[in-house]
């Protein structure tokens, strides 16, 4: 076994078992800290498909920003929050635990099930790409095409993506803002 | 060597954790960790495909453009649960019935 697929099967691991420790934890600001660890290692993970610029965006975006703002509001908002969080006594949201772990792994048994009869053909484009050697390798310049294709081929989405993010942007200041008290 | 179906693998679980938290948790902020567990996932999945895709490079772009939504998504939702909360005095989604004031 080669260093390589090691590394991959440890970020695997640690990915998949933190994720597991955030859902079965009680203690919400623990959970939230340990997403952080997730996270991380989906950007590891990312790096194994030579994706480098999406794994330092995932890094940048999700453990600097989103994460840092969940826990602003999880801290900032007042004590009976917290102590609300924590006492998870009364009903569930819908289902009981059981209920939804069998669903959860229903789910899992029929992704897999499409996995094992996917049995490998690849569809056309991808056949053609890898005859043709159209495959992004290790020493290639990602973030160069990246930005060359930002800004041609993807340029439409790129300035609808933008406008989107101002909205929601203005729309979450405007939601969180004070009252006027009258 | 690491194939596509080890990525596939990896990003079914994360998905379904994902799925099991959306379900059978009971706060707010919770059900929101879920639903990012699941865009990763997704994102994952955007990633591995990418790998063979060198002329339009379409994955990795538009697993950025989900790395955007999910973060606006995440900045719109806190704001709505903090002012659900405030109204409410909780945010276990079970006690929160009506639309209006």
């Amino acid at each position: 076994m080669n260093l390589e697929v090691f590394l991959f099967y440890a970020f695997a691991v640690l990915a998949i078992g933190s994720a597991l420790l955030v859902v079965s934890l009680k203690n919400t600001a623990r959970a939230l800290f340990l997403f952080f660890i997730t996270l991380f290692s989906m950007a590891g993970l990312f790096l194994f498909a030579l994706a480098d610029f999406v794994a330092i965006t995932q890094i940048m975006v999700y453990v600097g920003g989103v994460l840092i703002l969940m826990i602003f509001a999880f801290m900032l908002s007042n004590k009976e929050l917290l102590a609300d969080l924590q006492n998870i006594s009364g009903s569930f949201i819908s289902l009981p635990n059981w209920q939804s772990l069998l669903l959860a792994l229903g789910f899992f048994a029929v992704i897999l099930l499409g996995l094992k009869e996917w049995n490998n053909d690849m569809p056309d484009w991808m056949l053609s790409n890898i005859k043709s050697g159209d495959i992004i390798s290790p020493n290639d310049n990602n973030i160069h095409q990246l930005g060359i294709k930002f800004m041609t081929q993807y340029v439409l989405p790129f300035e609808v993506i933008s406008i989107f993010l101002l909205m929601a942007l203005i729309g979450a200041a405007h939601l969180s803002r004070k009252e006027d008290t009258q | 060597m690491i194939t596509l179906t080890h990525f596939l693998v990896v990003s079914a679980c994360i998905f379904c954790i994902g799925l099991y938290t959306v379900i059978a948790k009971r706060n707010a902020i919770m059900i929101l960790i879920g639903i990012e567990l699941m865009i990763n996932a997704a994102i994952l999945n955007f990633v591995a495909f990418s790998k063979y895709d060198k002329i339009n490079y379409g994955g990795q772009v538009f697993a950025l453009f989900a790395i955007v939504l999910a973060a606006a998504s995440v900045a719109v939702g806190l704001a709505i649960i903090l002012n659900v909360y405030r109204h409410y005095k909780t945010i276990n989604p079970d006690n929160i019935t009506d639309l209006r004031d």
